[in-house]
């Protein structure tokens, strides 16, 4: 079935294709997508390195097991629409993770080609064909099984809930997704920004998903505007699918947290990307002016990452990021650290806020640091950071951003009493059937995992959906009791 | 889309607004807000439900023309309609059987406790009323909270009506001859509800705060709406609005809502110089 003319040792010859991008002086001052997108002919070529692996270990590090092997293949036989069908298998949001997975721990991070070479670039194809299938002629939508007078509905509009949505539409049932916010899409509009993830490409899925027959319903926030249980006892759901993320901010707890200035990465992304607010004042949403300010942002993951370049993006003199371990240990994608170092972001690492500083006017004017050093390796297996004693130093800024990670958001789960959560306050749901204490209840995603990623929330999300759909057919809940 | 039903001035800058919300009707309780989006780039605003009436599934906002989003609000009419409404939002009033209960309300302060001291009356407390404006024109519900009280006082910054003053003053006055006061409910500009709280910590009077932190989500995920109390650090849309006055930070809240005050000119100034860019 090979389309491909080369034999497997000229293929390890090319070079792994670059992807285009927006150059960092430019990119810098603007909220335009940074990676522009291979070339039919970059695409190509890359597909070319691929060696066709007869047991491929790429598919072993994808959490869906996309068929890695098989798409390539496609592209390579110029099919790219074949290829896109070949992912949508397995994968509904092929534009969104080809541009957000962290590919060099997951499919990329296990190709054979990387023992030797550079490892194939799984994600920057996958990205190419689904924004082909975009922009050339529709796939069509997918078949929609006849309405088998069932009533689903799904709490959060994230990828959890999106994916879920797509395959229970599709087997007929009718779908209701209730969103909190006035826009549909979850960390995917208000967390990650546009020059990762441009929003018209999550508005694209939301609306595929809208004409396939989904019901999308925003301005609701479940446990408020209404409760599961009137849910599903007065407005006839049958089954209920909590996909509400971790959205609780956390804080440092330390001095001056409160001074005007210091905020939360999803206050400060949240106005941003949802609100506009790097429009202001043709948005009337402000945010905080970081025009030929100094800004640190607190934290080494994505969120810290997306928060720190977003900063620069609005005008910052000076974009700092205050990490406490190593740039070894940063969680962030490597392709974001690049890309972010690139644009001038200045990397503090080993340091470790202690307190915010005010000016006279109780705004902020600096953080207080401590220097650490790395110690024993930690639960998690990395190096964990001790204080240097004696080490404190004063970074002066006018802006922080605390981006420490978030936690469980309550509202659901203190307006349905008896559905049980972990001691961390996230939903207890069995991690196959994703079915939680509650009868006819699933949830998925960030919500019962705490923070994770794009895929692992549309896998849960897809694999709630196959659980709803088997209890609206067989009406058994038999493992209730395991869990909780 | 939300469809305004009814919109009239009750003073300068103060409307009243009947807006059909058919779930926010149904669940709301005294207390509770809601967030408005008014247009497809406008900012979000909380807003508190001055009333709801769940059969004809609408719900009253009494919006104070401060700044472009609430002074663009009152450019609204009956038959217009606002893009984005959710609620409702934060937790209700913990309304009991108290036994007498002082409500004061300071500016459109009286429109937020109005529906509280509705409630309290109806749970069967004594409910004084203590209703506070810069002048005549400016005094809030007067008639509404006449009804409901067993005594109003009204006091303006002029004179114009009531006598003249601030709203401390009756209140120290009733605390000084040693009135029986089982709960004070102060809602109002900061540094007035920080007056109240002062006033009432010497003798250990239970007072309630409700606060106007800076909102984005009103769900608890922005973390922007943070007040500093004795007990922590509490998100004013879910733990709040209301707070026991006595461990509340109020110079680390009226901090807060300086934040943006640039911009918040700068908005305002660009609007009042050409209202229909705005739409
Ligand atoms: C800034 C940032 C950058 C990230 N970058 C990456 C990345 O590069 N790659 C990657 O793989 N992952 C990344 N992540 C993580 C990823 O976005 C999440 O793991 C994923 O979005 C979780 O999906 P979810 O569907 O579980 O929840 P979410 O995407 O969090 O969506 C939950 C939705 O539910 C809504 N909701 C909550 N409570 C209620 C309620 N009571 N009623 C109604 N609606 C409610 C929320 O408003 C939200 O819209 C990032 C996260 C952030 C914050
Ligand atoms: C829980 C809650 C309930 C509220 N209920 C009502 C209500 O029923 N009726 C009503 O008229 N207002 C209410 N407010 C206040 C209202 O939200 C603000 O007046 C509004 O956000 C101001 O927006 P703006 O664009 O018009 O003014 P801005 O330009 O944002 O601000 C103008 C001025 O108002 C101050 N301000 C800004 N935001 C707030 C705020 N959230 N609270 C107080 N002052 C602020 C600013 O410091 C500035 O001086 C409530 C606020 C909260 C938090
Ligand atoms: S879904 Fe993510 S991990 Fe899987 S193949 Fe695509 S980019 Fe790689
Ligand atoms: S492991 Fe690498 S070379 Fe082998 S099939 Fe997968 S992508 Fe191709
Ligand atoms: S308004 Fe965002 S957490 Fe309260």
């Amino acid at each position: 079935m090979s389309a491909n003319p080369l034999p497997p040792k000229q293929r390890t010859k090319i070079p792994r294709q670059e992807m285009p991008e927006q150059q960092a002086a430019a990119r810098r001052r603007n909220f335009d997508e940074v990676n522009r997108g291979l070339t039919v002919l970059g695409a190509s070529t890359e597909a070319m390195r691929c060696l066709e692996c007869a047991k491929p270990a790429c598919v072993s590090g994808c959490p869906v097991g996309v068929k890695i092997r098989d798409f390539i293949a496609l592209i390579t036989a110029g099919d790219y629409l074949g290829a896109a069908a070949k992912i949508r298998e397995d994968n509904v949001l092929p534009a969104i993770t080809g541009r957000v997975c962290p590919q060099e721990t997951q499919c990329e991070g296990c190709c054979i080609l990387g023992k030797t070479f550079e490892p194939l670039g799984i994600g920057h194809l996958e990205r190419f064909v689904a924004d082909y299938e975009r922009e050339h002629g529709e796939l069509g939508l997918p078949e929609i099984a006849p309405p088998s007078g069932r009533k689903v509905a799904i709490i959060g509009s994230g990828p959890a809930g999106l994916s879920a949505a797509g395959d229970l539409v599709r087997w007929g049932h009718a779908v209701t997704v209730f969103e909190a916010l006035h826009e549909i899409g979850g960390v995917l509009v208000y967390g990650i920004p546009a020059f990762r993830l441009p929003k018209a490409i999550v508005r694209h899925e939301v609306e595929a998903l809208a004409r396939m027959g989904v019901d999308f319903q925003a301005n609701v926030v479940v446990g408020k505007t209404v409760t599961i249980d009137e849910l599903m006892d007065e407005e006839g759901y049958d089954a209920v699918l909590v996909a509400t993320g971790a959205g609780l901010p956390k804080f440092l707890g330390i001095p001056g947290e409160h001074l005007p200035g210091v905020s939360s990465a999803n206050e400060f992304l949240t106005r941003v990307n949802l609100m506009h607010a790097n429009e202001f004042p043709s948005y009337d949403e402000p945010v905080f002016d970081c025009r030929g300010r100094d800004v640190a942002v607190i934290g080494g993951g994505n969120t810290a990452m997306d928060a720190v370049r977003t900063a620069c993006r609005l005008g910052a003199r000076r974009s700092l990021l205050i990490y406490r371990r190593t740039e070894a240990e940063m969680p962030a994608r490597v392709e974001e650290i690049r890309h972010a170092k690139q644009e001038g972001i200045e990397l503090l690492t080993l340091a470790n806020p202690v307190a915010f500083l005010s000016d006279d006017e109780g705004f902020l004017a600096g953080v207080r640091c401590l220097r650490m050093e790395l110690g024993q390796p930690d639960a998690s297996g990395r190096r964990s950071p001790v204080p240097i004693p004696g080490s404190e130093f004063e970074v002066p800024v006018a802006m922080a951003v605390v981006a420490l990670g978030t936690g469980a958001n309550p509202l659901v789960q203190s307006s349905t009493p008896d559905l049980a959560t972990d001691p961390r306050g996230y939903i207890a749901a069995d991690p196959e059937t994703l079915r939680t204490s509650k009868r006819g209840v699933f949830a998925a995603g960030d919500i019962v995992t705490g923070a994770a990623t794009v895929i692992l929330a549309m896998a849960a999300g897809r694999r709630a959906a196959a659980a709803i759909g088997e209890f609206l057919e067989s009406g058994a809940w038999i493992d209730a009791e395991a869990v909780g | 889309m939300f469809p305004i039903l009814e919109a009239e001035f009750l003073a300068p800058e103060i409307k009243r607004f009947v807006i059909e919300a058919p779930r926010v009707a149904r669940k709301r309780r005294a207390g509770q807000f809601v967030i408005v989006r008014l247009h497809e780039r406008g900012e979000r605003i909380p807003l508190t439900i001055a009333d709801g009436d769940p059969e004809r599934g609408t719900i009253t906002l009494i919006v104070q023309g401060v700044g472009k989003t609430t002074k663009l609000m009152n450019l609204l009419e009956a038959g217009d309609a606002i893009l984005d409404l959710v609620g409702p939002l934060g937790s209700p009033s913990d309304v009991r059987r108290y036994g007498t209960v002082v409500v004061i309300g300071g500016g459109v302060g009286t429109a937020i406790a109005w529906p509280t001291a509705r409630a309290m009356k109806q749970a069967g407390n004594r409910v004084v009323g203590i209703v506070g404006a810069r002048s005549r024109q400016l005094v809030l519900l007067e008639p509404e909270m006449r009804a409901i009280c067993d005594e109003l006082e009204i006091v303006t910054d002029d004179g114009s009506s009531g006598r003249q003053g601030v709203v401390i003053d009756p209140l120290c006055e009733r605390i000084m001859r040693g009135d029986r006061i089982d709960l004070v409910l102060a809602i109002g500009p900061v540094r007035m509800m920080q007056a109240v709280a002062e006033m009432t910590r010497p003798s250990g009077i239970r007072t309630i705060v409700s606060l106007n932190s800076l909102m984005v989500d009103g769900t608890g995920m922005c973390g922007g709406c943070r007040v500093s109390t004795r007990d922590g650090t509490r998100f004013a849309c879910v733990d709040g609005p209301e707070f026991d006055a006595h461990a509340v930070d109020f110079d680390t809240l009226a901090r807060r809502n300086r934040t943006y005050r640039d911009s918040e000119a700068a908005a305002l100034e660009a609007f009042r110089a050409d209202p229909n860019s705005a739409l």
